[in-house]
């Protein structure tokens, strides 16, 4: 009898499976959210660079059949940017966690969104710096208990979706690892738009966030705490702020076609590298 | 702007040109093919980033000026992966945070130019007090190539040579400036662009099936594949494989950075350039790097006019350190004379080679002000009493 072999195993770098996430984890789905997305839109994977800096997130392009970068923090979109001017032909999409791309990375962050660089970043938020052991990050929310904040945070945490539009990010969207469909169309309408996308992915992270801030380890318990604060933006939309506070909007942000970064000075009119 | 500019849509602006030491180095740059350069402002390499900023796209490269050093450095390691001839020019207080980004690109083997334009403490005024970061700055194992220009001329030249090496080695190369030089005018000749020497790094003829993206033979860089071309190559800071793949391995480890570190340390005597002064009957050698070597010739000849055998070997090559032919002078010589901007740092390396074959003097100065030749043979002279 013939194996089968999953249809999209092919993207798969050879022999790095299985990977090191731990049980639970959310970045398993999402690097298999990304894949059906690739896979549906029948997009070239050899004009494909993922990136990923440090963190559990930032592990997902080691495991892609791709050319990568991966191992220092917070640099990613230092590193699109080079990539992506230099040839603009590459699709460069990055994976990365909170604290790699809002804390150490923030800066970074904040400039591509305003350049409109043409990059796709799939951001996976699960509330904590997960791969160091659980400490708190800049989208912990108020309170929580992790290995940093024995007392519970008193840092208020961002709200990265609505800080990318407010940097400038052409599309944004915010789903959470429940919701496979709308995530894989997010993605696709990501990796298809041209300037700067976030995919914001609520994940579940039972080793860390969940046994410290929610004290259990058990992942549905995690994914009901996380079920239970996500509403979609049509609902939002008929809520109060006080009503808001502490849920997680679900939904398409933005989607708008701006001029994409191809360089700080231009000498010709659609990029110097079009010789 | 640069006002000598005669063809200013060519990469090689041929000629006799009373230039900018900044500019030198974006001419040289565009010479030697830099088609990426990042920058962050700072004072005193801005002339490098505002020359460039029209020039390098008027030939189809791109400029970018990014949000901080981080950005400059690991963007231009990013662009070199993806092929391009990158550089990036800064000033003492910016090199602090291109260290991180030095790490990576010494792991993963990208090439890449840096200049540093080295300056006082939140002051605009001459140093080499950088000269060791230049060498240990990143964490890791690792051996850095830094060249230290003396003039303007030689900021042309050696921003040449330094994407050569680059390329050749596939490791940072440093350009080791300094306030004195940089925003100093002078002659500055550009030759033919023909006669003008470039190396390219070597690109794999192996097809992505065959290809191991960090196999390389002994004390070699790997060869290079192209993005986007199916080679799938994964650049880490990790420890990695020959297949590129992150896997801990005690001995993978120890080899790989054998051959990271040995293809610069085992190559010393092919990459190390000096220029020597009156060393064949010198009893007595200065040996000075970048813009100390000025005043230095100067001293030579008053102590030659004087009946003093002195003699000057010149570094141009600071690291790695050109140790046979030094160890070779402090064998014939009954005196070294170091001669630098700082509290005394390259000295100590100099007698770290030259112990106990002879002695080292360290003629140090680190007020923002170059030596004068008088302030360098009165202390030799009085050494030597």
């Amino acid at each position: 009898m013939k194996e089968k072999i999953n249809p999209l195993r092919k993207y798969i770098r050879n022999g790095k499976l299985p990977h090191f996430f731990c049980p639970g984890c959310g970045c398993g789905q999402i690097l298999s959210y990304f894949l059906r997305a690739v896979d549906e839109l029948q997009l070239d994977f050899k004009k494909i660079v993922t990136i990923g800096g440090v963190g559990c997130t930032a592990r997902i392009p080691i495991y892609l059949n791709t050319d990568s970068l991966h191992g220092v923090h917070g640099r990613t979109l230092a590193w699109a940017t080079g990539i992506k001017t230099y040839q603009p032909d590459l699709k460069v999409v990055i994976f990365a966690g909170d604290g790699d791309l809002l804390s150490i990375g923030g800066n970074h962050f904040l400039h591509a969104a305003r350049r409109n660089l043409d990059v796709t970043v799939i951001l996976v938020n699960n509330f904590n710096f997960a791969m160091t052991g659980g400490q708190v990050a800049p989208t912990t929310l108020l309170d929580s208990i992790t290995m940093t904040t024995p007392f519970g945070s008193k840092e208020k945490p961002f709200d990265i979706s609505k800080l990318a539009i407010c940097a400038g990010a052409t599309y944004v969207a915010r789903w959470n690892t429940t919701k496979p469909t709308q995530t894989i169309k997010s993605i696709k309408k990501a990796l298809q738009h041209e300037g700067f996308s976030l995919v914001e992915i609520l994940s579940q992270c039972p080793t860390n966030f969940g046994r410290y801030a929610l004290k259990t380890g058990d992942t549905q318990k995690v994914l009901e705490w996380i079920e239970e604060k996500s509403i979609t933006r049509k609902k939002a939309d008929k809520l109060s702020e006080d009503e808001l506070k502490n849920k997680f909007i679900l939904g398409e942000f933005t989607n708008k076609k701006q001029p994409v970064f191809q360089g700080t000075s231009l000498f010709r009119e659609g990029g110097n590298r079009n010789l | 702007m640069n006002e000598n500019l005669k063809n200013k849509n060519k990469r090689v602006n041929s000629g006799i040109h009373f230039m900018l030491g900044n500019y030198a180095v974006v001419e040289g740059a565009l010479a030697a093919g830099c088609d990426y350069f990042a920058g962050y402002p700072i004072t005193p390499a801005n002339e490098i980033s505002e020359l460039i900023s029209k020039r390098l796209p008027e030939v189809g490269g791109i400029f970018v000026q990014g949000e901080d050093e981080l950005f400059s450095i690991y963007s231009i390691i990013s662009a070199s992966l993806a092929g391009a001839k990158a550089m990036t020019a800064t000033a003492s207080a910016g090199f602090n945070y291109m260290q991180e980004g030095i790490e990576y690109a010494s792991a993963v083997e990208a090439p890449c130019v840096i200049v540093d334009v080295q300056r006082c403490r939140g002051e605009n005024f001459a140093t080499q007090a950088d000269v060791m970061q230049m060498r240990w700055g990143a964490a890791g194992d690792y051996e850095s190539i830094v060249l230290a220009p003396s003039s303007a001329q030689e900021l042309f030249d050696f921003t040449i040579l330094a994407f050569n090496l680059a390329e050749e080695f596939r490791n940072p190369v440093i350009v080791m400036s300094e306030t004195t030089i940089a925003l100093m005018r002078e002659r500055v000749e550009i030759p033919e662009k023909e006669s003008i020497e470039i190396y390219k790094r070597i690109y794999t003829s192996l097809t992505p099936e065959q290809y191991l993206p960090f196999k390389a033979k002994n004390n070699s860089p790997p060869e290079f594949a192209p993005m986007g071309k199916g080679y799938h190559t994964l650049y880490t800071l990790n420890y990695h494989n020959e297949d590129g793949t992150i896997d801990w391995n005690d001995k993978g480890y120890e080899k790989l950075y054998q051959r990271i570190t040995g293809k610069i340390s085992e190559n010393r005597d092919k990459i190390c350039k000096t220029e020597s002064y009156f060393l064949e009957d010198a009893d007595s050698v200065i040996i000075a790097y970048g813009s100390e070597v000025r005043p230095a010739l100067d001293v030579v000849e008053m102590a030659r006019n004087d009946g003093k055998k002195i003699g000057l070997l010149k570094l141009i090559t600071v690291w790695p350190v050109h140790e046979n032919l030094i160890k070779d002078i402090a064998r014939n010589v009954g005196r070294i004379f170091v001669v630098e901007m700082n509290m005394g740092k390259y000295a100590k390396e100099i007698e770290r080679v030259c112990l106990p074959f002879c002695p080292v003097n360290y003629i140090t100065k680190n007020k923002g002000i170059i030596h004068t030749k008088e302030e360098i043979y009165k202390a030799i002279k009085e050494d030597l009493s």
